[in-house]
């Protein structure tokens, strides 16, 4: 009986986030169609929705798996590098930019499970915080594999070469003269379309929420948060833990290249550098804030708290001091236990406040 | 006799790092927390150090104990409005919080110093010739590594001897226990703060004098590595740390002058995953197996 | 479906924006205040508003008038600070010295955008709500072609101090620089190497994740390969690792190089000098203009600086009267000597008060209005600044103006 319960709850929720969602998107579009929304704010968009597929992916290993990933932007790189190396070449193949958005979705989501997978076999052997360390390292390691990495198009197809002595340039890859670089080493990649749109980063957070909520009440969901809350026990009752580890650190691999690949796409320049230790713990910051676990909470806070540092710029050069001071006092607050207690009492009163602010 | 050089650079690098790394090493072994601001405390050491050189005027040595002394000020201070009130709470709430102190510390110093980076005049700043003028090293190298073992041994003897030293390692062990027994869990937490920040204060003081400048963000990255060099060596080891610490300069420095600048850190990254997968406690971390 | 409710959106807002140029359209001409007639002329910024050669048959007069809002982007916090406060620092004095003179007025907004181009987009578009109408920034060359893809998609006019790779002009005929290219100082400094020090063993040490270093070592080293340079060696560091460079100048000693080509910014370059006079490695240190500001480092040992040869356009000591004002002032302002981007900051606010005049633009203009005005003039104005003498402009965008080669000298810079 409490299990059906329960189970009943987690629905509610997980059907209130889809609808909390999309009532966002259909108001802030109605908002940007109105021309309520000021630049700043649409200017935004786009990258909260690639921050809301980045956090609610990274709540997948940090929240649910329960291992700590410090390089999660690592994933967000490849994907996002290879997505616009797909949408690039294929310019003049497809010719519907959308058509190319979404290809280079899916190979920015190929390419970072391949690498999902790839770290993930040396990585999901440690514990703790060696895990977390060896994650930071692949996130380094990628980035300056990256910065490593020439590409260009011409009609020939696709040329690479791989930068290790730091003399080659982009001349150096023998095209034709009118070819066109796509990546250029350090430089990263300039000259990108922009075919990011709202419409379609509001796509990725709901395939995104399908792909991430139906994996949690699932019977893969639930082994691994059985390894998550107890490895040992879980093991002695047959669980595959290597199997299921794999599984939800791939998936969110794959959504955070999926994330990158938006991300890219959204920019005419892209550096390997932007996507280092800060921005994975940038998203870091996002999923614990939100709440180890909640996949609304992730969303709500990594709208808010991305809105956060722009919303500071009133304060001009402070504004960082001042987002620094909020963070910890946010921390300080939210694991006070007098604190908890009283707000725990209107649960659900303040909690739905905040979505629409989010909104 | 390249070689010697490149190896030189490597070990006086890699001092550094060890300094740094027993101050994480430290901090982590009995609060359990990975500080993200140790780095920043460097910073602050640095400028600290600096304007007592230039602007009252000191030398070297009166500079590094203000400086340590500001920090271990710091370190309490950190310890007590940021951390104290976490304690039991989850260990990632801790970690987050140390990243704000990480950022709040870095805007801090570029509200009160600036961003144009200062030059930094060394401690000591002469250079040892040997072999003809053939091989050169730096004093400050010198004066990194013979620091750099001295401060090992003294925190080896002050863990191993004294009252504290013992407390310390108690709490390590188990709280709950150490408690019971009498000890002060709070109090030895603080002081291993302050020990650790008076740490970073040397390490901020000689990372300054090997490289000469001095900016706000000086300390992420030596932080980072430093973190690395840690957990190499086997977290919350303190003769790990040196190990750890060293190696990692070496490797640094060799991968860069022999195999590719480009990938130097990524190299010492790949070292590092192939250690922990051997080892997956590090060098010389005790590997506790789970108890079911 | 969602194509074509952001097509009919899309045409929406062009309808809008057309209606709004139309109506902006008619009033300039009676709407012109007063004052425009009696708007001092530039006194002492030296050049005639080259309105002789001005091709533009429609616009009214040769001077413009008016409130102007002028926005700035560039890193204001974190590691790249010191370029984007120093050029925004720099506007803010050209901008109030253009303000006391009477006639145009400018208001100037810096944004910060960490020198990030996600970052720099969501500054410009910050600027854009506060109602910019014209562009000054970004300041580094990352951020730059982020933000010239939006600016060229506004029609805003955008002119960035700094930003000097070649992708951040490319294909946008509305983005300007004040700076030379990457590629043209990769050139002049192969060229005058060759010229001046035949036979000279050259060591290269660059940052290889930084488009400019990057850009510069790749043109020097083609350049390098025809007028028969010869490279013996080559160092790369990263922003994680430009700290010690005790590797790369003992690679570069050990291969005999006998002058170093540093195309990087001067706080590396600083520690280069230092860790080289520790190994007693004394070669001919060779920087481009990012080395400029490296003497007015606090605490720099200037005598490790002795005989450093640079590529600048700007120099702090220069004799000349304006150049010593724009130092005073600054000085007085922000306590310290003004470096390369604070020049280019400046020039770049008086490039475009120029532009505006010659193309009689008004403050009631639209961004966009003002955009197609002041393209159309670019390249048939000369600006003299602190960066160079009768800067003009390519209609790519792209500065031309003789870039100036000094030797470091008892601490000044001096003419070889």
């Amino acid at each position: 009986m409490k299990t059906r319960k329960a189970l009943k709850t987690a629905t509610k929720v997980d059907f209130a986030t889809y609808l909390g969602v999309t009532a966002a998107f259909v108001i802030v579009s109605l908002l940007k169609s109105g021309g309520f929304l000021n630049r700043s704010l649409t200017g935004m968009l786009v990258p909260i929705c690639c921050y809301i597929v980045m956090a609610v992916s990274l709540n997948l290993t940090v929240g649910i798996l329960g291992e700590l990933s410090l390089g999660h932007a690592g994933f967000m790189s490849v994907g996002a590098f290879s997505g616009v190396i797909a949408a690039m070449s294929l310019q003049g193949a497809v010719p519907f930019g959308w058509v190319r958005l979404v290809i280079a979705i899916v190979v920015g989501a190929a390419v970072a499970a391949l690498a999902g997978f790839v770290v993930g076999v040396p990585v999901l052997r440690l514990r703790g915080d060696y895990l977390a360390i060896v994650t930071l390292a692949f996130g380094e390691i990628i980035k300056e594999l990256i910065n490593c990495l020439l590409v260009g198009h011409d009609e020939n197809g696709l040329h690479m070469a791989f930068n290790i002595s730091g003399t080659l340039t982009i001349d150096d890859l023998g095209m034709s003269p009118g070819g066109v670089a796509i990546i250029k080493g350090a430089q990263g990649a300039t000259g990108t379309e922009k075919l990011a749109s709202f419409g379609a980063g509001f796509l990725l957070v709901m395939l995104t929420l399908v792909i991430v909520l139906n994996l949690v009440r699932s019977r893969t969901g639930r082994a691994v948060m059985a390894i998550r809350d107890n490895r040992i026990a879980a093991e002695s009752v047959g669980v595959n833990v290597t199997k299921y580890k794999m599984i939800a650190f791939i998936t969110s691999a794959a959504l955070a290249g999926a994330a990158g690949a938006l991300y890219g796409l959204n920019y005419s320049s892209l550096a390997a550098s932007k996507f280092d230790f800060n921005t994975s713990i940038l998203v870091l910051v996002y999923v614990v804030l939100g709440g180890l676990g909640s996949i609304w909470g992730s969303i709500i806070a990594a709208a808010v708290l991305y809105i956060l540092p722009e919303a500071l710029r009133q304060f001009s050069d402070y504004r960082m001091l001042v987002y620094a001071i909020v963070l910890i006092l946010v921390m300080l607050a939210t694991n006070n236990p007098t604190l908890k207690n009283f707000l725990g009492r209107f649960r659900f009163g303040p909690r739905k406040s905040h979505k629409k602010e989010a909104a | 006799m390249e070689f010697l050089s490149y190896l030189i650079s490597g070990i006086s690098l890699g001092s550094i790092y060890a300094i740094i790394a027993l101050g994480y090493t430290m901090v982590y072994g009995i609060a359990k927390m990975l500080n993200f601001a140790h780095g920043d405390v460097i910073m602050i050491g640095g400028y600290i150090s600096l304007i007592a050189m230039t602007s009252l005027g000191v030398g070297g040595v009166t500079a590094t104990l203000l400086a340590m002394v500001v920090c271990t000020v710091l370190g309490i201070l950190i310890e007590g409005l940021a951390y104290k009130p976490l304690r039991g709470a989850p260990s990632l709430a801790v970690l987050i919080t140390a990243i704000g102190v990480s950022y709040f510390l870095q805007n801090a110093a570029l509200q009160i110093w600036g961003a144009n980076p200062r030059v930094y005049p060394s401690v000591a700043p002469d250079t040892l010739k040997l072999f003809d003028g053939q091989l050169s090293i730096p004093y400050v190298s010198l004066l990194t590594v013979a620091a750099c073992i001295v401060i090992m041994v003294a925190l080896t003897l002050f863990t191993g001897k004294t009252k504290m030293g013992k407390a310390m390692r108690a709490c390590s062990e188990d709280k709950g226990a150490a408690q019971l027994m009498g000890i002060d869990v709070n109090r030895t937490i603080s002081m291993t703060f302050a020990i650790g920040s008076a740490l970073a204060a040397i390490a901020g003081v000689l990372l300054c004098s090997y490289n000469s400048t001095l900016m706000p963000t000086t300390g992420s990255m030596p932080g980072i590595k430093a973190f690395t060099a840690a957990v190499f060596g086997g977290i919350g080891s303190i003769p790990g740390a040196f190990l750890g610490g060293l190696l990692l300069g070496i490797i640094e420095a060799m991968a860069k002058a022999y195999i590719s600048m480009q990938l130097a850190n990524s190299i010492v990254f790949a070292v590092l995953i192939i250690v922990l997968l051997v080892r997956p406690a590090g060098l010389l971390g005790k590997y506790v197996p789970e108890k079911v | 479906m969602m194509k074509k409710f952001f097509g009919i959106l899309l045409t929406l807002a062009m309808v809008l924006s057309l209606a709004a140029c139309g109506g902006g359209n008619d009033k300039p001409a009676d709407s012109s205040t007063p004052p425009a007639d009696s708007s001092t002329p530039p006194a002492d910024s030296s050049t005639p508003p080259a309105d002789s050669s001005q091709p533009s048959a429609d616009a009214p007069s040769g001077s413009a008038s008016g409130t102007f809002k002028l926005g700035g982007v560039g890193p204001l916090t974190g590691d790249a600070a010191i370029y984007g406060n120093a050029a925004m620092n720099g506007a803010k004095i050209a901008v109030e010295e253009i303000n006391a003179l009477g006639g145009v007025q400018f208001e100037f907004q810096a944004e910060d955008d960490v020198a990030d181009g996600e970052t720099s987009v969501n500054a410009y578009n910050t600027l854009m709500d506060w109602g910019m109408q014209v562009l000054v920034g970004p300041v580094t060359t990352g951020a730059a072609i982020a933000v010239s893809a939006e600016v060229y998609n506004d029609r805003v006019f955008a002119l960035t101090p700094s930003a000097s790779s070649t992708d951040v002009i490319s294909g946008k005929d509305n983005m300007f620089q004040v700076c030379f290219t990457d590629p043209n100082q990769g050139v002049g400094s192969a060229d005058y190497i060759s010229q001046n020090m035949p036979g000279a063993k050259v060591g290269i040490i660059y940052r290889n994740d930084d488009a400019y270093s990057q850009g510069i070592r790749d043109t020097f080293v083609a350049e390098a390969g025809k007028v028969g340079l010869e490279i013996v060696s080559e160092g790369t560091f990263t922003k994680d690792t430009q700290s010690d460079f005790s590797v790369q100048l003992t690679a570069a000693q050990s291969a005999g190089a006998d002058l170093i080509f540093l195309p990087t910014y001067y706080q590396p370059n600083a520690v280069i000098l230092n860790q080289a006079k520790g190994m007693g490695y004394a070669p001919t240190f060779f920087g481009v203009d990012g080395m400029d500001g490296i003497l007015a480092m606090p605490g720099f040992d200037t005598s490790l600086a002795e005989g450093v040869m640079l590529l600048t356009p700007f120099s702090a000591d220069a004799a000349d009267e304006r150049t010593q004002s724009f130092v005073s002032k600054y000085n007085e302002l922000h306590g310290e000597t003004p470096n390369q981007f604070a020049a280019d900051g400046y020039d770049a606010v008086y490039i475009i008060y120029e532009a505006l005049q010659a193309a009689g633009c008004t403050g009631d203009m639209s961004a966009e209005e003002i955009c197609e005005a002041i393209v159309a003039v670019m390249p048939t104005i000369s600006v003299d600044g602190l960066t160079g003498q009768g800067m003009t402009w390519a209609s790519t965008g792209e500065v031309s103006k003789a870039p100036m080669a000094v030797v470091i000298k008892d601490g000044v810079y001096v003419t070889p």
